[in-house]
């Protein structure tokens, strides 16, 4: 909104000019703290008359940019400018108005009162240019009326005043400024209101409410804080994961920071369930049915034996209304309701609890997964890849020498990379080498296929025997047979993977990252689907009087215990045993990669396991914690003593992104797609759990809406939502076309600001060119004006010396 | 939770809670740590606000900062007079801008300061050069480095004048989005 400054060039003719020393930094709005260094700095730029130093144009093809850069070359071809210009440049806005402290108050002040206007205050656009310029100029840098620094900072101290607190110190906070000018900054700004609301305390009522709503302000600002200060205090390990940083840098550390979010999530999702269920349940415990064996030590692999009659499992909830406050009638009439009891249907609690403990979990994952991916997306963002390594590769966090060391071997090689792969591009590719690669390409991609399909057939046919031999109660652990089997492939076809990438070369280091991630997460998906298919599918119709959801329950028990053996057996002998044996045998120094694609994969895998599973062991979140727990420090130990950093530097925040993405996508969509399935379709078994006379688990819901319909009027609303919203699909439409509408015009949106980022990229790039050739401009008129007073003084000379030698002729 | 610490005033306290990104807890750990670096020269008492600074030896030898090959600017840019000796506010300001909560903006200006070794507002090819031999310990040839720095220029210099604004380098810094997590110094 500001107007642009009438521009006047105005050239000075006067001698003064030539008399002041020159010195291009001669600014008393530089930072004061350089003041040494840069008076030393100019007066080398002074006599070099390196101001603006172009790029000199090369005679290869990275000169013949059709820029047509016309500089005034000196005899070194660098350009030479006298000191006239040199001190106008020196007096240019990027070079004053730089960052000075002047400048950065100034750009503050328009920020904070443009996020007053925001927050409703009157457009001040309508008032009349006689107003203050405050008010009418937003951009105090252009103004015609030059402010001081002081005058500047009054009117920052002002408009911070009509913040309010939290605002103020959201801005205060991000101010490029030193920590003392920040404090006088909010001391003034304090006092100043404390001087408003003095006069205003004779007002009576009106200075009360407002006094009063400050101190409310003030006091959820405090408790904010506490509360603030006391969750950083729960969060655990702060001192391992900065052990762990200042070591192996942020890309190993990413490990443990996922592994941290997951602790969370579980967290999360245990809650709800003891609360709501495994609490309300323990507290009325069901009468025993049958007799319950004695505790052997096989219950913790297998999960069966005396843990099946546990709270542990679907099969120990009941059916019925607990605390039903009805006392048996003596004579057949009414139930007439005890004192003090509270109904509560079991069932119904168990479906809307788990139902609602998934939506949090979903929108908690779309949620972090959003955030993540806008850190680490930009729009139109190019490959700055040299400046990106120079720039943002240091992690400042890494803190040892070795390390250290380590980062700069790891850059330095980067760097070559770079070079060498730019260098390579410059010469073309054979079509031949193009061909082979992509026919090599292909051909690991159909082993690795082929190896998926083989492993899931295995698990397949290994599945049918177990459903055809059944396995009698005194030999359990036949049970581990088939957890067993998908740990073995589990563990086995990535090494085969890992084998199989060595035969192909891609352009990439990152991309091969992300190849090898994906066949690990399609094996064991497509494991995990094929296990569901047999549960769901198979089992139920095999185990038609048992309890089909106790089995799966505990089938899942068993995968998660066999695969948290068999990671801890995998960190022994794949980093313990590799280092011994590489250091003995091999008599090599290096200790193994800290391999972070695999290990993120098992613990995306053990989520997915706890989600499947907690519908019919809501337990398994709690165990799932455990096991976290514990594997967080095995995993350190084992890095600490065994392990060094991955050689190829990895993007830690793209790694992050992925890694939520992955968690979400495949993970909990597949398991949200099984729970829905588990709920509409199968039918619970009749013997066992809280749905034992329902047809699916789903009609609990309809059961108490229908009981909802009679019960009257006044509830009428709920069982009308249900019968228009829920079971009808046509809302189900609408809402999927919406929301398709918004996804399109956001891509749209997209598409236009790329094509602005162009054009602006375009504009910056003649904005320069026409820098440079006003600067040259400038630069020619002062050599012609410096050429006239030259000659000018060499005829005033001249007479004098001419007498005199006239004088000597005669 | 109650108020037992002598080093402050109840306003200083709140000052800095407000001024800098730290919790009340945190702030009095950081002032330990500070004063763990000479404890002949910070007192324990800063109601008064003595004018105290701690030498540039002691701070460069954190074990935070030890490793750090621009740990020399980095300390120079947060000092109060640019030689390098920082009173506890530096101090508090140099880790409250490299700690995780600092946003984009600030951290991108404080590294353009920081990778600015002439101080003249410009990040030109001589600064570049310094830094890409600070990041490889000097193990890079000549022609190796010179050309580093001419691609680095080519990709962020928006203008075409041979050197990087802040605006240039903020620009740069947007489309990478480890930097966040790389300028980050945990304490």
């Amino acid at each position: 909104m500001a107007q642009t400054p009438a521009f006047i060039f105005n050239v000075p003719e006067t001698p003064e000019d030539q008399g002041q020393e020159p010195s291009p930094y001669d600014e008393s709005e530089v930072h004061h703290s350089f003041h040494q260094l840069i008076q030393e700095q100019s007066q080398w730029a002074a006599e070099e008359g390196l101001e603006l130093q172009q790029r000199v144009p090369e005679a290869d093809t990275l000169g013949a940019s059709g820029s047509g850069h016309q500089a005034f070359l000196g005899p070194e071809g660098v350009p030479d400018y006298s000191t006239a210009t040199l001190r106008i440049l020196a007096s240019m806005p990027s070079r004053t108005i730089g960052r000075s402290r002047g400048a950065i108050l100034s750009q503050y002040y328009n920020r904070t009162v443009r996020l007053r206007r925001r927050s409703s205050r009157p457009q001040l656009r309508g008032v009349g240019r006689s107003a203050r310029p405050s008010l009418r100029l937003y951009d105090l840098e252009l103004d015609p009326m030059a402010f001081q620094e002081e005058e500047k900072r009054i009117l920052l101290v002002k408009e911070l005043q009509g913040l309010t607190v939290a605002q103020r110190d959201h801005m205060l906070r991000g101010m490029p400024l030193s920590l003392a000018e920040k404090r006088s900054l909010r001391e003034d700004s304090w006092i100043q209101k404390g001087k408003q609301r003095g006069p205003q305390g004779r007002r009576g009522l009106f200075s009360c409410c407002s006094r009063l709503r400050y101190a409310c302000v003030l006091a959820l600002h405090n408790l904010g804080l506490v509360l603030l200060s006391g969750l950083q205090a729960l969060t655990p390990w702060r001192y391992a994961l900065k052990q762990i940083g200042g070591q192996f840098g942020s890309s190993v550390l990413s490990y443990f920071l996922f592994l941290k979010t997951l602790l969370a999530f579980n967290a999360l999702l245990l809650l709800p369930l003891l609360a709501f269920i495994v609490g309300v349940q323990a507290a009325f415990p069901p009468a025993p049915s049958g007799s319950v064996p004695a505790f052997t030590g096989l219950e913790l692999l297998t999960g069966g034996g005396s843990f099946s009659h546990s709270a542990m499992y679907y099969g120990y909830y009941s059916n019925a209304t607990l605390n039903q406050p009805c006392s048996p009638p003596r004579d057949g009439g009414q139930c007439t309701p005890d004192a003090g009891g509270l109904p509560y249907n079991m069932p119904l609690a168990y479906l809307f609890t788990m139902g609602v403990a998934f939506f949090i979990t979903c929108i908690t994952l779309v949620y972090s997964m959003s955030h993540s991916f806008g850190e680490s997306y930009r729009v139109g963002s190019t490959s700055g890849v040299h400046a990106i390594t120079v720039f943002c590769s240091w992690d400042y966090k890494v803190t040892q020498k070795w390390p250290s060391r380590l980062q700069q071997d790891n850059i330095r090689t980067q760097l070559k990379e770079l070079l060498a792969e730019w260098q390579l591009q410059q010469g073309p590719q054979s079509v031949w080498g193009r061909l082979r690669q992509v026919a090599v390409l292909g051909l690991v991609w159909l082993l690795c296929l082929g190896t998926t399909l083989g492993c899931t057939m295995a698990v397949y046919a290994f599945s049918e025997l177990m459903i055809k031999s059944p396995v009698s109660a005194e030999r359990e652990w036949e049970l581990l047979a088939l957890p067993l089997v998908v740990c073995l492939l589990n563990l086995g076809a990535p090494y085969l993977y890992r084998c199989l990438a060595a035969l192909e070369r891609h352009d990439s280091p990152m991309l091969e990252v992300y190849v090898a991630i994906c066949r690990n997460l399609i094996l064991k998906m497509v494991i995990l689907a094929i296990l569901c298919y047999h549960w769901l599918g198979r089992r139920v119709g095999a185990l038609k009087d048992q309890c089909w959801e106790n089995f799966v329950g505990q089938e899942l028990y068993r995968l998660m215990v066999m695969d948290f053996i068999f990671m801890l057996l995998d960190t022994l002998f794949g980093e313990l045993v590799w280092r011994l044996i590489s250091e003995r045998k091999l008599k090599r120094k290096g200790k193994p990669e800290f391999d972070i694609a695999r290990n993120v994969l098992e613990l995306i895998y053990g989520q997915t396991l706890t989600w499947l599973g907690v519908l019919f062991a809501p337990l398994l979140p709690a165990m799932q914690i455990v096991k976290l727990l514990f594997l967080f420090y095995v995993k350190k130990t084992s890095l600490v003593a065994n392990c060094r950093a991955p050689r190829r530097p990895w993007l830690a925040s793209h790694m992050s992104t992925v890694f939520i993405s992955l968690l979400c996508f495949p993970s909990f969509l597949g398991a949200a797609i099984f729970l829905c399935y588990a709920i509409w379709q199968v039918k619970p078994s009749s013997i066992c759990g809280p749905f034992r006379t329902l047809n699916t688990m789903y009609e609990a819901g309809k059961v108490w809406v229908r009981h909802l319909e009679k019960a009257g009027p006044k509830v009428s609303w709920l069982p009308w939502i249900h019968r228009y919203l829920v079971e009808n699909t046509f809302p189900i439409y609408l809402v999927s076309a919406v929301l398709l509408a918004v996804i399109y015009l956001n891509i749209q949106v997209v598409k236009g600001q790329r094509k602005v980022i162009c054009l602006l990229r375009e504009q910056i790039s003649n904005e320069g060119e026409d820098k440079i050739f006003l600067i040259n401009k400038l630069h020619s008129v002062y050599e012609r004006k410096e050429r006239s007073r030259v000659g000018r003084a060499h005829e005033a000379e001249t007479p004098p010396t001419l007498l005199a030698d006239e004088q000597d002729a005669r | 939770m109650g108020n037992k610490q002598t080093v402050f005033t109840q306003e200083q306290l709140e000052a800095y809670q407000d001024c800098t990104f730290f919790t009340r807890k945190e702030i009095m750990r950081l002032f330990y740590r500070y004063q763990d670096l000479a404890p002949q020269l910070v007192p324990l008492d800063y109601t008064s606000c003595p004018n105290v600074k701690v030498p540039y030896e002691l701070i460069g030898s954190m074990p935070e900062l030890k490793d750090n090959p621009f740990r020399q600017r980095i300390v120079q840019v947060f000092s109060e007079d640019g030689d390098g000796h920082m009173t506890l506010d530096n101090f508090l300001d140099m880790f409250s801008v490299m700690s995780e909560m600092a946003p984009r903006d600030l951290k991108a200006y404080y590294a353009f300061k920081i990778y600015d070794f002439n101080d003249d507002n410009y990040i030109c090819a001589w600064d570049l050069e310094q830094t890409v031999t600070r990041l490889t310990r000097g193990e890079l040839s000549a022609e190796e480095v010179s050309l580093v720095c001419e691609k680095v220029l080519d990709e962020a210099d928006g203008d075409h004048d041979g050197r990087l604004t802040l605006e240039d380098f903020q620009n740069m810094i947007l489309r990478a989005p480890d930097f966040l997590s790389t300028f980050h110094i945990r304490i």
